[in-house]
């Protein structure tokens, strides 16, 4: 990492070191909470989209595959939280590789077709999977996370290990663009005709960053499942995989800090529109939780008319010319390597 | 003896529910290809268009009171004007389109016409009348509503206006040019972007025709367009993306498959089926059934 994105990541540091001491309220830890598991979701999804260019619809299957996999080792089989999302983060790379190598070939609207009807056909298999899953009813007692054999039970103490985790994704995410990989996948986005001519195996670098967003999903409900301590299928249907997609479009596509935004944004916006409802109701409009989709689906639309390069763009405008300069610098090192 | 028959009964009731599953998809299919043909776009809002029709059709009808015939012009004529809406608002000002911000572009409709459905109608599922009756029929031992005879009848509708309007009239033969190449009609004189907002219309309309058919049996509700158009896309890969006669064929193939693998596998899994043959489709062969993957080639956007 280095320059402007060091910079953002020491200020992401300092963020997550002071928010508890300024959000002294449980109920709004928690929501910040859940938006880190958004995020780390999102962090992912940035890359294979942003970064590979590829669209996945699908990425809340790999998200519920890992929370339903750690629910069952840890809840119905005692296994370690740990050794569980590990299993969860396994078996969603063998997925994403028997999934990715045929459907990464297609593009645009067959992917993400492939990918939504994927997502559609674990959410089916979740609900219907009674012996396994619970089915509608869920998976009870999940028990918490611990470290080094000291369980996180405070809202405060879960919310510092999960924005570490969102930190440390960010930190792998960087490497990995300002890596031979990354230049690559880049590459790809730009031309896959031109970069197969250049000796990028289109192919292998897609399937492996496909697999290693799907992990960040994995990873993201395993800590779900840890957080609530409850799961069933509810959270997880085709929505979801939309709404992740949704979150990292509207922060940005082509950036990592846009994802991560564009996540924290979404996941408070219920908060802060119930917010506004009171003052709303002052004058005489009632505002439901209902309202909710329809204002996403709102601001989605407005800002991919408007701001195709998501929110991100849009506050950081004045320093536009610098995002340019550095994708230029960026530019001419992978033409230097090549 | 009776064992025999009563598998007999079993095949051909599966096989009438398949079929009127599978007219739904058809008309979904129809509905994607018309668009995909005048744009290269396919339209993630398609299955809302079906949810809107048949939430539309329940109010004219249960609350409003409207005849079934009344009623059904009406809520055509509503989908059309949202489909000329949704061009006009969201796909014509898009001076730079990429895939991607297509893609999330229809999505984002989907995603306001579906929370506008569930501000406006709920959460509920809405039951409709039927529109001649609930008396099943005897067919050869089978039941068979008189809905999904309307159903049959309304496909077959459908299908041979669709070939006499593309076939036989100016405006059908401009779309199919537009279809072809998009540049050549435009230099003969022929206004595609008016082409693009008119296949908007016309799927739509056809979506709010299959909303309004299946919603006495379905029970329609605001959720259920994700499914419905995930099928239905099915249905159009199946019979090669642009292909609208092949989707039909697609279409009712699907819905047989799905309504056989109810019966035999298990009917918790009924939805996954075509949602794993549309994997396997664009998997192994996504020019689907009966397109050339010479013809996809030059299609792909």
């Amino acid at each position: 990492m280095k320059g402007k994105n060091s910079a953002g990541f020491l200020a992401l540091i300092i963020g997550i070191i002071a928010t508890p001491f300024l959000v002294t309220n449980d109920y709004y830890l928690g929501v910040l909470i859940f938006a880190a598991f958004n995020s780390l979701a999102c962090i992912g999804l940035c890359l294979l989209m942003g970064y590979a260019g590829q669209i996945s619809i699908g990425h809340g299957a790999f998200v519920a595959i890992g929370a339903y996999t750690s629910g069952i080792l840890t809840a119905k089989l005692a296994w370690s939280p740990w050794l569980a999302m590990l299993c969860g983060i396994l078996l969603v790379i063998v997925i994403a590789f028997c999934l990715g190598i045929p459907a990464l070939r297609l593009k645009g609207h067959y992917l993400a077709m492939a990918t939504l009807g994927f997502a559609s056909i674990v959410h089916i298999v979740v609900v219907a999977a009674v012996d396994l899953t619970g089915g509608p009813s869920g998976i009870v007692n999940i028990p918490r996370l611990d470290l080094f054999g000291y369980v996180l039970n405070s809202d405060r103490q879960y919310f510092y290990f999960s924005w570490g985790v969102v930190a440390l994704g960010i930190y792998i995410a960087f490497n990995l663009i300002n890596s031979r990989m990354g230049r690559g996948l880049q590459a790809i986005h730009g031309s896959e005709d031109a970069a197969a001519s250049l000796g990028i195996n289109i192919t292998s670098y897609k399937v492996q960053v496909f697999m290693l967003s799907a992990v960040f999903a994995s990873v993201s409900g395993s800590l779900y499942a840890y957080y609530v301590n409850y799961i069933d299928p509810g959270p997880f249907d085709v929505g979801h995989s939309v709404l992740l997609v949704t979150m990292v479009a509207v922060g940005g596509l082509h950036n990592i800090w846009g994802a991560l935004i564009g996540a924290i944004f979404l996941s408070l916006l219920p908060e802060f529109l119930s917010f506004l409802s009171e003052y709303l109701e002052a004058f005489g409009i009632e505002y439901q939780p209902d309202f909710d989709t329809l204002i996403y689906g709102s601001i989605l639309l407005i800002i991919m008319l408007f701001l195709p390069e998501g929110i991100f763009k849009g506050i950081t405008g004045s320093m536009g010319s610098v995002v340019s300069s550095v994708k230029k610098s960026l530019g001419r090192t992978a033409g230097r390597e090549q | 003896m009776n064992h025999t028959d009563g598998a007999f009964v079993d095949v051909l009731q599966f096989l009438i529910m398949g079929i009127q599953r599978g007219s739904i998809y058809a008309m979904v299919a129809m509905g994607f290809n018309m668009i995909y043909n005048a744009t290269g776009i396919i339209n993630f809002a398609q299955g809302e268009f079906v949810v809107l029709g048949g939430l539309m059709m329940v109010t004219l009808t249960m609350a409003y009171n409207l005849s079934i015939v009344f009623a059904f012009i009406l809520t055509v004529l509503f989908l059309i004007i949202a489909g000329i809406l949704m061009e006009r608002l969201t796909i014509n000002p898009v001076k730079q389109p990429t895939v991607l911000r297509l893609i999330i572009i229809t999505i984002a409709v989907s995603i306001i016409i579906k929370g506008a459905a569930m501000v406006f109608w709920g959460k509920g599922s809405h039951y409709m009348r039927h529109f001649s009756g609930t008396e099943s029929l005897d067919f050869y031992g089978a039941r068979i509503l008189p809905q999904t005879l309307w159903i049959f009848a309304i496909l077959f509708f459908v299908v041979v206006a669709y070939i006499l309007f593309f076939n036989y009239t100016m405006t059908g033969k401009c779309m199919r040019a537009c279809a072809i190449n998009r540049d050549a009609a435009r230099l003969a004189g022929i206004n595609d972007r008016k082409m693009v907002m008119l296949s908007f219309a016309l799927s739509a309309g056809i979506g709010a025709i299959a909303g309004i058919i299946i919603t006495p049996i379905i029970q329609m509700d605001y959720a259920r367009g994700a499914m419905l158009g995930l099928k239905g896309f099915g249905a159009a890969v199946l019979g090669g993306l642009g292909n609208s006669m092949g989707a039909v064929v697609a279409g009712v193939l699907l819905g047989i498959l799905e309504a056989m693998g109810a019966g035999y596998i298990s009917s918790h899994y009924m939805d996954a089926i075509a949602l794993v043959i549309l994997l396997f489709v664009l998997f192994i062969r996504p020019s689907g059934i009966f397109g050339s993957s010479e013809a996809m080639r030059l299609k792909e956007f």
